[in-house]
């Protein structure tokens, strides 16, 4: 008997075959190629810019502006640096998103629902409104909102008047400031008090029904503790608190909160726009939960509130958020329409103004992309640990 | 003997039934239906007199528009440069031929069993653009050149909407498949590129087109302010196309992977005969929306100075001949867009209840 040699690693493919090799070698050749490309960009805009004379570097945010801007949140005049006025569009810009995901949201919801609605006028016409609203660009419905509308309203002497507190006119939206008064810290202690007070009575509820299967009425006694001790420190503190109430003064209106007509179309139109694609969201995600779903809760004997609370809407919101997520970042980059019509937003004070200005284009619309890509990922994130708590527990 | 068969009582029957269960069931769907129906009957009205019955649609001039409706007038007058831009008026039958040959190979994609459909959307996405980029700017054979700056209105807004979904097409089938690949690198720098781009606002992309695209190209090289907007729209467009496609990446099962590469096919020839276009045909619907939603976004360019639909009527209604037709032209704008967005929605629609089949995992 012979004794057979064995060749224990048959030969490998030949180097140019193996997956590894071919692997490593293209990801080598693409990684070449994006830094040549990147090489490239940068020393054509280095010898651009030298040879039109524009300095690199952010030194120019400490420089002075030497502009105004009409809506600012944070203290600014036309002698503060470059730099103030990228904190001034941020927070313009954040100020319009929130204010537009608030309203969005609600009218979305109402709307989502109203469409699944027994009543037939009612889901008509909510289907009607989505498909007109979401089915024309968001830009035409500013213009249409800032031209048509807002441009169109009577001076400030003839305001559209609700109240007598509320002044609708070509120059803004306006309303009563409140003004807080000495003693009225007492009022946010018992704010504070009353939301650890709801805290505790729900962890105490929690307890009490996992030991003996006794129902506490949470959610009722929570509102009323929220807004009753509040109430009862604002009235016991003497009402520490005064409305700014706009009045005609001259020409314009003064006191009490400005809405310039710019952020309230704005407002308007990114409301309105995001509220008809969070309508369909919420629909699709109200009609995934399925019928047996509520059946069976109905044979557990749950009465309809708690079959909505407890069964419907958290499976309903696990079809929703994920969609929704990506709606509120939509609303955010939306905003950045804000320059078509002058409202003083990132874009329009800082890729605007202060690019025409200054000239530093790269380091400018760098900055501000990085503020876009900051947000996008923080939504994303906080979105994804909210998902992650709703999401399906397998077992 | 049967007892003769007695007819439903009356409210149980037609459209008092109907009413009932759909308008009236309870106290507070009838104070709903009262209260929208009273909205509705006061606000349908005046709306209809404003559109229709109390509204200018003969005359010569702005002086013909007195009435309390709206002015339809200022429309048709414009109309021209509504659709054509500053294109000249004797060279307009080659716009005219591109918009015939759009009409020809697309709306048949509508239309069931249309002979040769097929051929005729190939057509769309490959002969189309080449007539095109012959015809509409001209200056090849015999036909006088007309520049980039003088296109406008709807034609441009087509054109900027037509290319950026084409070109962002196979970026996007590119960028998909590199995010789903086994090399690290690769699909970083995929992932890296997608979400940056999906990130940022596409006014910013525009703004970053026509303000740093100049310092980007070496001395002597530039391209016009059209070719800028449209190198933005389609890089923006092929990172959203990238995602729709990965959808369908995903959709697929695994076993088609395996299947494919049991039978020796190498990568590219699997991802092109077996698995993109399985995969392409279930994301048909997410393309078409990713165009609406496209087709909307055009309208900023108007913002980089480009004059497309809407900002082709945005100038005309600063024209102080005209008094206050704001509302006639932007009613006129979304009406043009509603039609196309709409169609193509309820198209897409109809194709994902067609498609939905199998491939249920």
């Amino acid at each position: 008997m012979k004794k057979q040699t064995v060749n224990s690693r048959p030969a490998g493919p030949k180097p140019w075959y193996d997956p590894r090799v071919r692997a490593l070698f293209f990801q080598v050749i693409s990684l070449a190629v994006v830094f040549w490309v990147g090489w490239v960009l940068i020393d054509n805009t280095l010898s651009n810019m030298q040879s039109r004379g524009i300095s690199t570097g952010f030194g120019f945010l400490g420089e002075s502006a030497g502009f105004g801007i009409i809506m600012h949140l944070v203290p600014f005049d036309a002698t503060m640096s470059y730099g103030r006025t990228f904190w001034v569009g941020l927070t313009n810009t954040l100020l319009v998103s929130a204010m537009g995901v608030v309203a969005a949201t609600i009218l979305g919801f109402v709307i989502g629902v109203a469409r699944l609605s027994s009543n037939w006028l009612v889901a008509k016409i909510s289907l009607v409104y989505i498909e007109v609203i979401r089915n024309i660009p968001l830009l035409l419905q500013i213009f249409f909102w800032y031209f048509a509308v807002l441009s169109n309203l009577p001076s400030p002497r003839q305001s559209v008047e609700v109240g007598g507190a509320l002044f609708l006119n070509n120059r803004g939206l306006y309303l009563p400031g409140p003004v807080t008064q000495e003693g009225f810290g007492l009022v946010w202690v018992a704010i504070l008090v009353a939301i650890v007070a709801v805290v505790g009575v729900r962890m105490w509820a929690k307890k009490r029904q996992m030991a003996t299967g006794q129902i506490f009425p949470t959610f009722k006694v929570s509102v009323a503790i929220l807004i009753l001790l509040p109430l009862m420190v604002f009235f016991s503190a003497g009402q520490p608190l005064e409305w700014d109430v706009p009045a005609l003064k001259g020409f314009n209106f003064g006191g009490g909160i400005t809405l310039i007509p710019e952020l309230v179309a704005l407002w308007i139109a990114l409301s309105l726009y995001t509220a008809s694609f969070i309508a369909e969201i919420v629909r699709s995600g109200i009609l995934s939960v399925s019928q047996g779903q509520t059946e069976a809760s109905k044979a557990l004997g749950l009465p309809n509130g708690l079959t909505l609370r407890l069964v419907v809407i958290p499976q309903a919101m696990r079809v929703i958020i994920p969609p929704l997520t990506s709606q509120y970042l939509n609303l955010v980059k939306n905003s950045s329409l804000a320059t078509a019509i002058g409202y003083p937003d990132l874009v329009a004070v800082f890729m605007g103004t202060t690019l025409n200005q200054t000239g530093q284009a790269v380091e400018v619309v760098a900055i501000t992309m990085a503020v876009y890509l900051t947000i996008s990922l923080l939504i994303s994130l906080f979105m994804n640990l909210y998902n992650r708590a709703v999401a399906i527990k397998e077992r | 003997m049967t007892e003769p068969m007695m007819k439903p009582p009356k409210r149980n029957l037609g459209p008092v039934k109907w009413m009932r269960t759909h308008l009236f069931s309870n106290w507070y769907n009838s104070l709903l239906t009262l209260a929208v129906g009273y909205l509705l009957v006061t606000s349908v009205g005046p709306l209809l007199n404003w559109l229709i019955l109390d509204a200018t649609f003969l005359g010569n001039g702005p002086d013909d528009c007195v009435g309390a409706g709206a002015c339809w007038l200022f429309v048709k007058q414009r109309l021209n440069f509504f659709i054509y831009g500053f294109y000249p008026d004797e060279l307009q039958w080659r716009v005219d031929v591109m918009f015939a040959l759009l009409a020809v190979a697309f709306v048949p994609q509508f239309i069931e069993r249309f002979p040769g459909r097929k051929w005729l959307g190939i057509f769309g996405i490959t002969g189309l653009p080449i007539i095109g980029y012959v015809l509409i700017p001209g200056g090849v054979l015999g036909l006088e050149e007309v520049g980039s700056s003088k296109w406008g209105g709807l034609m441009l807004t087509l054109i900027l909407a037509y290319i950026g979904i084409l070109a962002s097409l196979p970026i996007g089938v590119l960028l998909a498949l590199g995010r789903r690949s086994d090399m690290p690198i690769i699909r970083g720098l995929c992932v890296v590129f997608i979400e940056v781009w999906r990130a940022v606002p596409l006014i910013t992309v525009l703004f970053m087109a026509s303000v740093m695209l100049p310092l980007f190209l070496p001395d002597g090289v530039s391209f016009e302010k059209l070719v800028r907007a449209l190198i933005g729209i389609t890089l923006w467009q092929s990172a959203y196309m990238a995602e729709v496609i990965r959808g369908g990446l995903q959709a697929i099962p695994r076993g088609q992977y395996e299947a494919a590469g049991a039978l020796g096919l190498g990568y590219w020839r699997k991802m092109g005969l077996v698995i993109l276009p399985q995969a392409l045909k279930l994301v048909i619907p997410g393309i078409v929306n990713t165009f609406i939603s496209l087709f909307k976004d055009t309208t900023l360019v108007l913002i980089i100075g480009l004059f497309d639909i809407l900002g082709a009527v945005q100038s005309t209604i600063a024209d102080p001949a005209w008094q206050n037709v704001a509302i006639e032209g932007y009613v006129f704008v979304a009406f043009c867009f509603w039609v196309f967005c709409f169609g193509i929605s309820r198209y897409s629609q109809n194709l994902e209840r067609k498609l939905d089949t199998g491939h249920k995992t």
